[in-house]
């Protein structure tokens, strides 16, 4: 997590707000923090005061499966990467006694004498994330928690499957640590139950269970698996597949039935439940998973009066469709978890999109605030000597010198040619020990610096932040990772463990000779976006870019802006969903910043980050725009379906079209008494393979609106899954409460809509009569779902890979939802997937903050680690162009002849086209060939001696 | 302070992984960021997941 490194982020730990005062714009707020008694710059996080503290805590992050001490860290890659004292548990805290651990750190980093502190900070927005809350224990022990040890919580089970975790993964009982051989997960736990308060669905529940009963099958391949479901609540992005995959690959059993409580029987457990057609089932289980819900945060009301924000009836923060990140206090956005239950995709997505927010309130003061770390000239002519070469051999406390002799290791240094400076630091990686590699580097004018410690992926910048701290090019630096591969590999064997470390610094020194100075190149940026579709999606996205004081170009295919929102009548919460529409058009049309080009579609694409060019079509004329950055937000369709009468009878309408004539009063329901709704039409196998995710609340919401309108109207619902996740629960709730009935059908037996005299009829299988029934029908209604637009076109244009189902891929399920695996392009909307308006203006302000980091920062880093081509060398054969997955490399004409040239905005330093070259005419920075061939080199010396 | 009066600065309360999102992209909007926290470190429950769905990637 890079956060740890900004020097614009500042951390504040073990503290909570306490006041908020002011307005949108300039807000003053009080946050008071605990003290950690451990000073943040001296600690090396060795862990020698875990080691002797006296004191046994349990183990929170460990969900108390482990013990540990009062001065620990969670986890060895906190951040801050720093211990701290548990003040309720220490002895030194509390009587005044004890201080072993301060007597014993060698970084003498506890401090005793450290104070509570308040801090008044002046801010412009607040971000509200403060996550969720556990569910109340009273609901988990009344499915047998905490008095039998084999019934554990979800989180308890992730631990135990965890490699790093108190069983390194092993999944045992509690209760006599052996292996158990059939699990039951319980499903909804704290959710979907109105009597602990919790009706809403908590939405995540369902795919974590399928995770971690896969996860569970690949450690223990014999374990035999059940899951209790109400419905199967998989309706994330390629969730199904998953879903289907824990199904058939793993033969994970699913059961729909709720199972009211757990009873111990000789040391098993007993569930007993009614399965669909009525019958009562009971069997014998070794181990129960409890699937426990989202609760909002313990310290939500609290929140919410410091801040001034209003609630829902379950305590998460209250928005709306139209803005699902604002609160009802300006300038105070939330995300995550306390807008309403959700998982990790969407909150990443969330936290950008609030970010966006943030930064269009504040556009005027961007950058007033915000330090940039200066560093002196680099010196270019220290390089160009000889090669001296200065050699850090770290201790890391015990964590090498417990194997490694480190001492014999340095010394062995000395004896490497060009070796002009050895020593070995307890921890290179602390404050001190990092002013000393500096000083030392000033002193002996080293130009190649050997750090033998751990791991280059964590600790390099570190280290190449010391050089550029002196004046020397950060890429002089080379690491020995002996930690991982030495000490830790080989803790059994000290003698072997040591020769290895010295033989990976001889190498180090080897390719430290060679390495060259690599220059950071800056390309400046068109402060200009292009966002792809004018729906809700690319308006959304468009405003939110033009608000943050950047020119914007929405290009939309029709002729009129508003996409699929102009057949939606009402959001899934009830609102108009006609006026969000106008409001936008509005605001769009008249935005200063935003150019709308109608009838327009996007042709062609050139360049790269921070400089594109595209032509873009309008009618027969074509335009070249410059931009530095482009959002897709092309929406997607609604799915035509081919059966169930749909065309033939004109009582057979989409949920589009009943809303259509719903919006027209009491008049659309004229002479229809019974309504049946037909879900997954298109949808999860039914012609595309995904959920699509909205049908059911779709669904929900109008049959609730026909029951308002007509209330003698029968409504029948007939479903797979009833998928109303998050607060549409209650609509689910509220439907079947006024009499809509609901019928479950498998998908090998679907239901028949069929002629009957002048009217239609529907058959279905009713599970709890075990018989067909025929369901007469004034109207079918079919909730189809959302198919893709016609994105492969676009997707060849932008170089942007599809899903299988034909949406736009994005560049990390989980960490980089809303960007695409070509740099400069983001995402949302029914682009990238089914969703409902408020997810997909929530994702809308996620691209569009995406999209406005380059357009902010003016200039975009050219890593120095690219591919470079020898042109002497080159024979212009084609083979790196054609094998790189990034187009980053392209042949051009050099004097008649056809030569390799590197697009260094966009090269990735991968590799491959370095590897292939048949004339080695490729080189990578920091990895030449004569630098890894010394190294090589190095490496057989021992062999030869 | 700017013409309008307005902050250039953000608090961001919690981090998990919501209030961690916000906190980076809002720094590299332009803005400074307070990341306040009530446990001893950021993280939040992802830092707790074994593995994260579908992609079985490290979550940390």
């Amino acid at each position: 997590m890079e956060a740890g490194r900004s020097p614009n982020i500042e951390i504040l730990a073990n503290a909570r707000l306490m006041a908020l005062e002011g307005e949108a714009g300039g807000f003053t707020a009080r946050v008071h923090q605990e003290p950690r008694f451990i000073d943040e710059d001296k600690c090396t996080a060795c862990g020698t005061c875990t080691m002797y503290c006296p004191r046994p805590v349990v183990d929170l992050y460990n969900e108390r499966l482990d013990i540990t001490r009062a001065p620990h860290i969670d986890y060895p890659q906190a951040i801050p990467a720093v211990y701290y004292i548990d003040a309720k548990a220490c002895l030194r805290v509390n009587y005044e006694s004890c201080n072993l651990c301060a007597q014993t750190c060698t970084a003498k980093a506890i401090d005793f004498s450290q104070k509570p502190r308040e801090h008044v900070l002046d801010v412009g927005a607040v971000v509200l994330a403060p996550g969720f809350g556990k569910i109340d224990p009273a609901v988990l022990a009344r499915f047998g928690y905490g008095k039998h040890p084999d019934v554990v919580t979800s989180l308890e089970f992730e631990r135990l499957t965890c490699a790093s975790g108190p069983t390194e993964g092993h999944i045992v009982r509690l209760s006599d640590h052996k292996t158990p051989k059939k699990i039951a997960f319980l499903q909804c736990i704290g959710s979907r139950d109105e009597t602990c308060g919790n009706g809403y669905c908590s939405s995540v529940c369902c795919m974590y269970a399928v995770k971690e009963a896969s996860v569970a099958k690949e450690h223990e391949p014999d374990l035999d698996i059940s899951i209790f479901f109400m419905d199967v609540r998989t309706q994330g992005k390629g969730f199904d597949e998953s879903r289907e995959r824990a199904e058939k690959k793993y033969g994970i059993r699913v059961i729909r039935a709720r199972v009211p409580r757990v009873e111990e029987i000789d040391g098993r457990l007993a569930l007993t439940w009614t399965d669909e057609d009525g019958t009562s089932r009971s069997e014998l289980f070794d181990m129960v998973v409890l699937s426990v819900g989202l609760d909002a945060p313990e310290d939500a009301r609290q929140i919410a009066d410091l801040c001034g924000v209003e609630l829902n009836k379950y305590d998460f923060c209250l928005t709306s469709a139209g803005s699902p990140l604002s609160t009802t206090r300006p300038g105070v956005f939330v995300a995550g978890a306390f807008q309403g239950p959700k998982d990790v995709p969407e909150s990443v997505t969330q936290a950008s999109g609030v970010a966006s927010l943030a930064s269009e309130e504040l556009a005027s003061a961007r950058g007033t605030r915000t330090v940039s770390v200066m560093y002196p000239e680099e010196d270019l002519e220290i390089a160009k000597g000889p090669p001296r070469i200065g050699v850090f051999v770290c201790h890391c406390g015990v964590n090498i010198a417990g194997v490694v002799d480190v001492k014999a290791v340095r010394d062995y240094a000395a004896d490497l040619g060009d070796v002009v400076l050895y020593e070995d630091p307890m921890y290179s990686c602390s404050q001190d020990a990092l002013k000393n590699i500096a000083r030392k580097i000033k002193e002996n004018r080293l130009n190649r610096v050997v750090i033998a410690a751990c791991s280059p992926r964590t600790h390099e910048p570190l280290f190449q932040e010391t050089l550029r701290s002196v004046g020397v090019n950060p890429a002089l630096v080379e690491m020995a990772n002996i930690r991982d591969q030495c000490s830790w590999v080989h803790a059994q064997e000290p003698a072997e463990a040591t020769q290895k470390a010295m033989d990976l610094v001889r190498m180090a020194v080897a390719k430290a000779r060679h390495l060259e100075p690599l220059s950071l190149q800056m390309v400046s940026v068109i402060p200009r976006a292009v966002v792809l579709g004018g729906g809700a999606a690319g308006m959304s996205a468009a405003l939110a870019i033009a608000d943050q004081g950047f020119d914007c170009i929405l290009v939309e295919k029709e002729g009129e802006l508003g996409g699929n929102l102009r057949m939606l009548k009402w959001t899934l919460d009830g609102q108009d969903a006609s006026a969000i529409l106008a409001n936008l058009v509005t605001r769009v049309q008249g935005h200063p910043r935003i150019r709308v080009m109608t009838n327009a579609v996007l042709e062609n694409v050139t360049g790269f980050v921070g400089n594109f060019v595209s032509t873009i079509r309008t009618g027969d004329s074509n335009e070249e725009v410059r931009h530095g950055v482009c959002v897709i937000a092309t929406g997607g369709m609604q799915y035509v379906p081919t059966g169930d009468m749909y065309g033939e009878s004109p009582k057979v309408l989409t949920q589009l079209e009943l809303e259509g004539r719903l919006s027209k009063g009491k008049g659309g329901l004229r002479g229809v008494n019974s309504v049946v709704m037909i879900q997954c039409v298109g949808s999860r196998g039914d012609g595309m393979n995904h959920c699509s995710r909205v049908c059911c609340t779709q669904a929900v919401k109008n049959a609730l609106k026909i029951k308002e309108m007509k209330p003698e109207t029968a409504v029948y619902v007939l479903y797979r899954d009833i998928r109303t996740f998050g607060f549409h629960e209650d609509l689910y709730s509220e439907a079947r409460r006024k009499g809509v009935v609901f019928l479950r059908y498998e998908p090998e037996d679907r239901p028949q809509v069929l002629k009957a005299g002048n009217g239609l009829k529907v058959r279905a299988f009713d599970r709890l009569l075990g018989e067909y029934i025929e369901i007469p029908a004034g109207l079918v209604v079919l909730s189809t779902g959302i198919a893709p637009g016609e994105n492969e076109a676009l997707s060849r244009v932008v170089k942007a890979p599809l899903t299988p189902e034909g949406f736009f891929l994005e560049a990390h399920a989980k960490l980089r939802p809303v960007e695409v695996s070509v740099d400069g392009f983001y995402l949302c909307g029914l682009a990238h997937g089914p969703k409902s308006l408020d997810e997909s203006i929530a994702q809308a302000k996620a691209a569009a903050a995406k999209a406005a980091i380059p357009l902010a920062k003016g200039e975009v880093p050219v890593t120095p680690l690219v591919s470079r081509v020898d042109q002497e060398k080159c024979i212009g054969c084609g083979i790196c162009e054609s094998l790189c997955p990034f187009h980053a490399i392209r042949l051009v004409k050099v004097d008649k002849r056809r030569k390799a040239e590197t697009v260094t905005a966009s090269c990735k330093a991968c590799g491959i086209c370095a590897a292939h070259c048949p004339t080695l005419a490729i080189s990578m920075g920091g990895f030449t060939d004569e630098a890894i061939m010394a190294q090589i080199h190095a490496f057989s010396e021992r062999c030869a001696s | 302070m700017t013409d309008k009066g307005k902050q250039g600065a953000v608090l961001v309360l919690g981090g998990g992984v919501a209030g961690v999102q916000s906190a980076l992209d809002l720094a590299d909007l332009g803005y400074y960021v307070y990341l306040v926290e009530k446990k001893a470190s950021i993280g939040g429950v992802m830092a707790q997941l074994d593995k994260t769905f579908p992609t079985n990637d490290c979550s940390l």
